[in-house]
């Protein structure tokens, strides 16, 4: 309902608002009056703020080595791609993009896929500690990977999951589950409850019901879930680069190394770095209409 | 909330989370208490030392360094990003297309790799090659982010500021948009001034979004490491050295188990009542602002 109703108001928004009048852009509009347009300008100057140091990592990226150190330009004037060419010909380099891509949709799989149930469990009963459980998950939000690193690292090691993909899906499991659970917790309570109860009185079994209805309802939080899940196991670094060596290395820890391997080879640091930034542009790209209506439809 | 039926087989819908999160959770901090109360001479032989680790930290100065400093960060960058984030996301265009391309480009810092973030910032800051410290430099402004711990502080501060003030802005503008038109309209009958709206419609409406802003931005400040690590290394000095870092440093630099162990065990606990803290605080202001208006 909520969210058809959404839908409508964006859909149906600019002959609305020119028909009444009456919708907040109007309001502010005439409080305002004339004069400066603030709002665009400071929304700008963030944007340029949040752009300018990718800009340069990009246009470094695309310089050569003695360019960036000899000559200080705004854009590359010697435009060259053979930074980029480095690293997508090197299997040390792409493999790390390959290993961090693999368990980050691991560890997105696992992490919503046992969060839908024990969210629904938390959203529509009360049982024996269920507010007891659901702090102590939140609590697992807040340990600081740095304590966890060393047990970690022991843990996996004693039963042979050392330098593994999974192995990394399930450390970050720690602060993903928690945060998925509380995500999707906060879509389905949004839910009514008569639904449920309809479902089960029409004769749908309890996991007919959960797949067929209800996951299509809460489809915005699974969306927002899954973005958080594959964001903080993306960018995460600690945890990765303790629990692997060669076969499952992250491609963060991939340029930390070779950094102090050779050098200062700005060019290719850069690029990759600038490479690692696609494949989250990517996801943002296709959640972006998940994220505005999400929120706004699950917590608040 | 209160009407939930009381259903004790929704036990079996939570266990597969309650045993992955035991796994990676409980087993590992069993560990660290493990280490926390025993000290090694090597081989594998462990003796009872009983409280003296954590005695040893409270008393260290170098642990109240990090601590202090610590607090101090996180309380800049509540006190920066939240009022920050309100503001940006007050601001959103209202077209759709231009709210989409906003959201795209605002949301690129949050999915850069932490130590890329770091890394730009290594670079957009460097004297000889950065932007940002070619520009002070040429404005005569003595800035040096590897020599100066004031310096240092600024560059650590301001790519937080960088990195994370989207989150609150994205969890604001969702906030802000489920509030019904009929509102602003009713607002606007009254003859209501623009900060009244803020405040009475506005505000209230994000309180719930603030709370998770303000909880996932204070663990997150509180256990920051990668970004620091690769910008300053904790230096100069000591200067940025946080907690995270002090710890890291001393449970894989200095192999100090116990030592590293005790800390983290009050490390832990310390997030965990300043979260609690912050939860009770902004959920019964919550409430008690409900109480009157029913």
């Amino acid at each position: 309902m909520q969210q058809s109703a959404t839908t409508m108001r964006e859909g149906a928004a600019v002959p609305q608002r020119a028909a009444t009048g009456g919708t907040a852009g109007a309001v502010r509009r005439r409080t305002r009056g004339g004069g400066v347009p603030v709002k665009p300008l400071i929304l700008t100057l963030y944007l340029v703020f949040l752009l300018l140091p990718i800009y340069w990592l990009v246009s470094m990226s695309l310089k050569t080595n003695e360019e960036i150190l000899s000559t200080f330009a705004l854009w590359p004037q010697d435009l060259t791609f053979a930074n980029y060419a480095e690293i997508l010909s090197d299997p040390a380099w792409y493999m790390g993009y390959v290993n961090s891509t693999i368990y980050v949709v691991l560890n997105t799989v696992i992490s919503v896929s046992v969060a839908l149930p024990a969210a629904y469990a938390f959203s529509r009963y009360r049982f024996l500690g269920d507010k007891h459980l659901f702090f102590w998950l939140l609590t697992n939000r807040m340990a600081p990977p740095a304590v966890f690193a060393l047990p970690f690292f022991q843990l996996y090691s004693s039963i042979g999951l050392f330098d593994t993909h999974i192995a990394v899906a399930l450390a970050h499991c720690l602060f993903n589950v928690p945060l998925a659970v509380w995500i999707l917790e906060g879509f389905m309570s949004g839910v009514p409850r008569e639904i449920d109860e309809t479902a089960y009185i029409d004769g749908y079994s309890f996991p007919r019901f959960f797949t067929r209805i209800f996951m299509p309802l809460i489809a915005p939080g699974i969306g927002v879930a899954a973005f958080f899940c594959f964001m903080f196991s993306w960018v995460e670094l600690l945890l990765a680069r303790t629990l692997t060596s060669v076969d499952a290395k992250p491609i963060a820890a991939t340029m930390t190394r070779t950094v102090s391997a050779s050098g200062l080879d700005w060019g290719v640091l850069a690029a990759a770095g600038a490479l690692t930034i696609v494949p989250g542009a990517l996801v943002i790209y296709f959640v972006r209409n998940y994220i505005a209506k999400g929120f706004a439809l699950g917590r608040v | 909330m209160q009407t939930r039926p009381v259903n004790q087989k929704a036990w079996f819908l939570v266990l597969p989370v309650v045993v992955l999160v035991a796994f990676s959770a409980i087993i590992p901090l069993m560990t660290v208490v493990n280490y926390s109360v025993q000290d090694t001479f090597g081989n594998n032989q462990f003796f009872w030392v009983g409280l003296e680790w954590f005695d040893d930290i409270i008393h260290s100065e170098r642990f109240h360094d990090a601590f202090l400093r610590q607090i101090l960060f996180s309380a800049l960058i509540l006190a920066i990003q939240v009022p920050l984030g309100i503001v940006v996301a007050l601001c959103m265009p209202k077209s759709r297309f231009w709210t989409a391309v906003v959201l795209v480009l605002m949301a690129l810092p949050l999915l850069i790799p932490w130590n890329v973030v770091g890394t730009i910032w290594q670079i957009f800051g460097r004297v000889d090659i950065g932007l940002l410290g070619k520009t002070l430099f040429s404005l005569g402004i003595d800035y040096n982010y590897t020599q100066d711990p004031i310096d240092a502080w600024v560059t650590v501060v301001v790519m937080d500021v960088w990195h994370w003030t989207s989150l609150v802005a994205l969890l604001c503008y969702a906030g802000l948009q489920s509030i019904p038109d009929a509102y602003y309209q009713a607002a606007r009958i009254d003859g209501a001034s623009r900060w009244a709206v803020f405040r009475h419609i506005q505000l209230p409406k994000m309180k719930r979004v603030l709370l998770i802003a303000v909880l996932l931005r204070f663990m997150d400040s509180f256990m920051i490491y990668t970004e620091p690590f690769v910008v300053t290394g904790g230096g100069p000095g000591n200067s940025t050295t946080f907690l995270s870092i002090d710890l890291v440093k001393m449970a894989i630099g200095q192999f100090d188990l116990g030592k590293a162990a005790a800390m983290s065990i009050i490390y832990f606990l310390t997030i965990l009542l300043l979260s609690w803290v912050f939860y009770t605080v902004m959920t019964s202001s919550d409430a008690s602002d409900r109480k009157p208006r029913g």
